[in-house]
């Protein structure tokens, strides 16, 4: 006998906090099961359409309530309320189910994005509820005598064994990513529908790219990350590619394709340097093996933080990786850019900062000048770019390279303050952007053609709401006080001046005033520029258009004004190791 | 008898703790421009008068800190102040108070909106416009009065956002070109003072372990490297030079001015350029005592060459507007010299001609203004001969005239020469330069007199219209001030002069080898000094 039988080992399955993936579970399950119910139901008559459109209202609260209980520690229905059983209890659900049935109906929303709202809600919720006890898991501690404590502060939680973890880092932006799926929701009915393109195909694209944008942010281990981060890029390639009758769509689609699959390839090489060089894939083991091991020959794990960060600069449009967002940013369907530009943008971001701040810190002084050249380049590059475009949507696709170039400035500092600033700047981002690309995509009028800067002229008079939102969120993005844009580049250059990186911390402030001057310049079209004379006519939007910009809108001055809440939470965001 | 006093003094910030009067002074502004945003367009009739009372409930309000306010030793201290926890991680916080220093700024802010809005109609979309100008008044108010850095640099930021709109929509010729110029100048200006105020916080948070944007306790604790405390206060005095403007970035001030509205020049000059010199003395002098008197040779020649240059510009200029837009930079760099001189006079005079150059040049700005309103031009060659169909008209300008060229017995006497008296002691021969800038003003100031009320009135200028009695009553805030602080500046200057003195002080505790420049040049000076100040005092 050449090899002596052994008992097989046995199979460790890791542990599995269901409720923990709940957000998770939501976005994947809404989008198969709306992919699902449209394959078999093409098209509902239009009183069951209606009917089934003002029905996701009260389902949307129903489920927020039960999911959120599921996933909280509360029991749902029962026990928890002490007024369970009054009738008045019923009498207010009832009124609660009413009147969100009422609110959908007033927004004349389709189903498809009604379904995809309420999904993004549900998710958000859970979200919000695992962050309350993101640390329920107890931690028992024994002592030298013998005794057990049981610590009030638990341990975070992790979903699946240690490869997905929850901690206040990833809940924060899969709260972010949950949010930016409704308002892209809200935006894209409004935007289908102009354009008559019919079908759940974006709805169901969009909340799949969420998901994994959603365990991005999450991820422990550098396979769970790249399957996350193909689930969202695929999904995302195929959203811009979606208006298919517009060739500068197709043509997006296939640049943002090419140019992703790319570099996906330089991040694949680079997990592998790094798995070469440490032996796992696990975050966690990484980090351990680096704090215990001196690797003298380290040519092969700089390799690999070189190329990961390669790959997360394409993917979040860092100069010099960035040539493809222009194109892509100007063909995709407006309210694509919003979710590219926030979202994607945002699980980028919160991939690479969990990456090198969970592994590779202890390496920090030889990644620091990497992220610290590409911050500045970004910032200069995108900046100056953006002044000598004509066309609004490619203004702002190279103002979100320099927002990147601001974000980077937070990652380089390499501190906790780092982190904190990087998730502000990204939640406050992301409302930003989706705000102005949603008013863009208002604006622009059928085949999204009306993208011009001159298409912008006259708008302050044909529509003062518009003008005045896009006038915010313009200037939010310059870093004007009393927006959390302000509050957010306070939060990156207080983290780089932290960090001693005063020339970064300069430059940084230099090309903000440059994009202010560009963004000045979309202002003054829309207030000075004469509109065309066929051009007087009010523009309508619709409904759901409104909400999206509303919302976008009160988060950018609300959290200005009062910017402690998402401060604190932005300081509790911190990443856990988790395992 | 002495615990009687902290006793009453006690019950006096107590009172004063029940309103919070200077939040009030900032929030109020601002709820009123979100009460005309409330407003239905159908009534635009209404949108003056609401803007106007609210500015005048500020004023109000402005009036009553200022007779709340307690002189003596307490006039050194921030009195009423108010502070909330803003950004807990940061340290930050809501915190607002008054001096001496700021006390006169701030009732000079109270008074000017409302004689602004009252004055002159907004040419269109009043609704908007009203509300610019009360977002606009929030933020002067919240500069003069923030004793938080960060607070600070929200509201020095924000006013420009009210402005740009001011000039860019309701402006003349070149509107659009100079709004952006006037954003972008002093928005550079203000980033690098961000870099400055962060690093600042920081390295202080390094030396202390206490991450604070307090301004007192950032101002006491000087811990900074000597060099380093340089480069920051270069970052703040950059954003402050803009603002003022200094000489060599000054050129956003004459576009701003000639294209502004009639109202946005006014509160501009009056109120805005306020804002630079008011953050030197503040933020400059006051956080980087040592780096002030290292820089102050630098900015004290930078004001001596605007006095000059802003003159000589004057002189050139055939529009009214530009003119009197250029001889703000010379009174500016007036201001400057006096701050930099770093003595009492100096200081003191330097904030008595911040006020005096608010009620001077907001009032030739605002007759201008009417000017224009009547016969649509201010090109100074095709006016002429307005003293005969105007004569109460012309006399009222003079009045402001001979106040902005510095006639003794009106305002802006007392500020230049207090000023000059503290160069003098300071850098002599400066102030000897900068001397010859007043008489370079009575130059061009005469001479544009001269050609645009005298001689004969031709064509439409034969037809002007005199002042009515609205705009005389407009006026008369003006003259009163003009007149009672050119005679009798005592109240002025004995409610500043603590905490002033307060300034040098800490200036000389926390600089090894400084001593106040005082004036040590025999017996001819001296006698000058003390009729003087038998005027003054």
């Amino acid at each position: 006998m050449l090899v002596q039988e052994l008992p097989a080992p046995p199979v460790v399955t890791p542990d599995v906090v269901w409720s923990a993936l709940a957000p998770v579970i939501a976005l994947a399950l809404g989008a198969i099961l709306l992919i699902m119910f449209r394959s078999v139901v093409k098209r509902m008559p239009e009183e069951y359409n209606s009917i089934a459109t003002i029905a996701v209202g009260p389902v949307t609260v129903l489920g927020m309530w039960i999911v959120g209980g599921l996933v909280g520690n509360d029991v749902p229905l029962s026990g928890v309320r002490d007024d369970i059983g009054e009738p008045l209890f019923y009498l207010g659900l009832i009124a609660i189910l009413f009147l969100s049935g009422a609110f959908v109906r007033s927004l004349e929303i389709g189903f498809d994005a009604a379904f995809t709202v309420g999904v993004g809600l549900v998710s958000f919720v859970s979200t919000v509820e695992l962050w309350s006890d993101r640390f329920r898991v107890p931690v028992q501690t024994v002592n030298d005598q013998g005794e057990v404590f049981i610590s009030e502060v638990g341990a975070p939680i992790a979903a699946i064994g240690n490869q997905y973890g929850i901690d206040g880092f990833s809940l924060v932006f899969g709260g972010v990513i949950a949010l930016a799926v409704v308002l892209t929701a809200l935006l894209l009915d409004a935007y289908l529908r102009r354009e008559g393109i019919d079908g759940p195909e974006m709805y169901v694209l969009l909340m799949l790219s969420a998901t994994g944008g959603v365990i991005m942010a999450g991820a422990n281990d550098l396979i769970v990350l790249f399957l996350a981060l193909e689930t969202l890029s695929i999904a995302v390639y195929v959203m811009a590619a979606m208006h298919s009758r517009r060739a500068e769509s197709l043509e997006a689609g296939l640049k943002y394709f090419v140019l992703g699959a790319f570099s996906s390839a330089f991040l694949l090489y680079g997990m592998a340097l790094v798995y070469g060089a440490t032996g796992s894939l696990n975050l966690l083991e990484i980090r351990f093996y680096l704090e215990q091991v001196v690797i003298f020959d380290n040519a092969m794990l700089l390799a690999g933080f070189a190329m990961l960060l390669v790959g997360f600069g394409f993917k979040v449009g860092a100069v010099p990786f960035h040539a493809w967002t222009p194109d892509v940013y100007q063909g995709a369907p407006t309210p694509v850019v919003a979710f590219m530009a926030s979202a994607v943008k945002a699980a980028g971001f919160a991939a690479l900062v969990r990456v090198f701040y969970v592994s590779f810190i202890d390496y920090a002084p030889d990644w620091q000048p990497a992220v610290y050249a590409l911050a500045g380049l970004t910032l200069i590059v995108g900046a100056v770019l953006a002044i000598v475009q004509r066309d609004a949507k490619r203004m702002l696709a190279y103002s979100s390279i320099s927002h990147a170039g601001f974000i980077l400035v937070g990652v380089q500092a390499a501190s906790t303050r780092g982190i904190s600033s990087v998730v502000f700047y990204a939640a406050a981002y992301t409302f930003m952007v989706i705000g102005s690309f949603g008013v863009l995509s208002v604006v622009s009028g059928k085949g999204d053609r009306g993208t011009g800067l001159d298409d912008l002229n006259g708008l302050g008079s044909r529509n003062p709401g518009l003008a005045f939102a896009l006038t915010i969120f313009l200037l939010g993005q310059a870093g004007v006080p009393l927006t959390t844009g302000f509050v957010a580049k306070f939060g990156v250059i207080g983290a780089a001046v932290e960090a001693r990186s005063f020339w970064l911390a300069i430059i940084a402030m230099i090309t903000a005033v440059i994009s202010a001057f560009l963004y000045l310049r979309i202002v003054l079209s829309m207030y000075l520029g004469a509109a065309a004379e066929d051009d007087n006519e009010k523009i309508a939007v619709h409904p759901t258009a409104v909400l999206a910009i509303g919302v976008a809108l009160a988060l950018t001055i609300g959290f200005g004004l009062v910017p402690g809440p998402i401060d604190q939470l932005a300081n509790d965001a911190l990443l856990t190791l988790v395992g | 008898m002495s615990a009687l006093l902290l006793a009453t003094e006690a019950a006096g910030n107590e009172a004063a703790a029940s309103f919070p009067v200077l939040s009030a002074l900032v929030v109020l502004p601002i709820l009123g421009a979100l009460l005309l945003l409330l407003l239905p367009n159908s009534r635009p009739e209404y949108f003056k008068q609401v803007a106007f009372l609210v500015s005048a409930a500020v004023g109000g309000m402005a009036i009553w800190v200022l007779t709340d306010f307690q002189t003596g030793v307490h006039a050194a201290e921030f009195q009423l102040q108010n502070s909330h926890t803003w950004i807990e991680s940061m340290g930050i916080s809501w915190h607002l108070g008054i001096d001496g220093i700021s006390l006169w700024l701030v009732v000079l802010t109270g008074l000017i909106f409302p004689i602004a809005i009252i004055a002159i109609d907004a040419e269109h979309e009043p609704k908007a416009y009203y509300g610019w100008l009360l977002v606009l008044e929030a933020g002067c108010m919240g500069v003069f009065l923030a004793l938080d850095l960060f607070a600070f640099f929200v509201f020095f930021e924000i006013v420009l956002v009210p402005m740009y709109f001011l000039i860019g929509k309701w402006g003349h010729g070149e509107r659009a070109y100079a709004a952006t110029k006037f954003f972008i100048y002093t928005m550079f200006g203000s980033a690098l003072m961000l870099v400055g105020i962060l690093s600042l916080a920081f390295l202080n948070e390094a030396e202390t372990g206490i991450l604070t944007f307090n301004l007192v306790e950032l101002a006491e604790s000087q811990m900074i490297a000597t060099t380093t405390a340089r480069w920051i206060f270069l970052s703040f005095a950059l954003a402050f030079a803009v603002k003022v403007p200094l000489f060599p970035v000054h050129t956003w001030l004459p576009d701003a001015h000639t294209n502004a509205p009639t109202a946005g020049s006014v509160i501009l000059a009056a109120v805005m350029l306020k804002l630079g010199t008011y953050g030197f003395l503040r933020f400059g002098v006051y956080l980087f005592p040592e780096a002030a008197v290292f820089f102050a040779p630098a900015l004290v020649t930078l004001g001596v060459i605007g006095i000059i240059y802003g003159a000589i510009a004057a002189t050139m200029q055939h529009d009214l507007k530009r003119l009197v837009a250029y001889s703000s930079v010379a009174h500016l760099g007036f201001i400057v010299i006096g701050i930099f001189s770093l003595n009492t006079e100096g200081i003191e005079g330097g904030i008595l001609q911040m006020v005096n150059h608010g009620l001077s040049t907001g009032a030739l700005f605002l007759l201008v203004g009417w000017i224009y309103d009547r016969l649509h031009t201010r090109q100074i060659s095709e006016l002429g001969g307005l003293q005969k169909p105007a004569p109460i008209f012309a006399g009222v300008f003079m009045v402001v005239m001979l106040s902005s060229i510095g006639l003794p017995g009106l305002n802006g006497f007392v500020g230049e020469f207090l000023i000059l008296l503290g160069a003098f002691s300071a850098h002599r021969w400066w102030a000897v330069v900068a001397a010859t800038g007043v008489i370079i003003a009575a130059l061009y100031l005469l001479w544009a007199y001269q050609r645009v009320f005298h001689g004969p009135a031709e064509g439409d200028n034969a037809k002007m219209k005199d002042l009515t009695l609205r705009e005389g009553l407009i006026m008369l805030p003006f003259l009163v001030g003009i007149v009672f602080m050119g005679v009798y500046p005592k109240p002025v200057i004995e409610r500043m002069e603590p905490a002033v003195d307060a300034l040098i002080q800490h200036v000389e505790d926390h600089v090894d080898d400084f001593d106040e420049p005082v004036a040590n040049i025999g017996v001819v000076v001296e006698d000058h000094s003390e009729d003087e100040t038998e005027g003054d005092h």
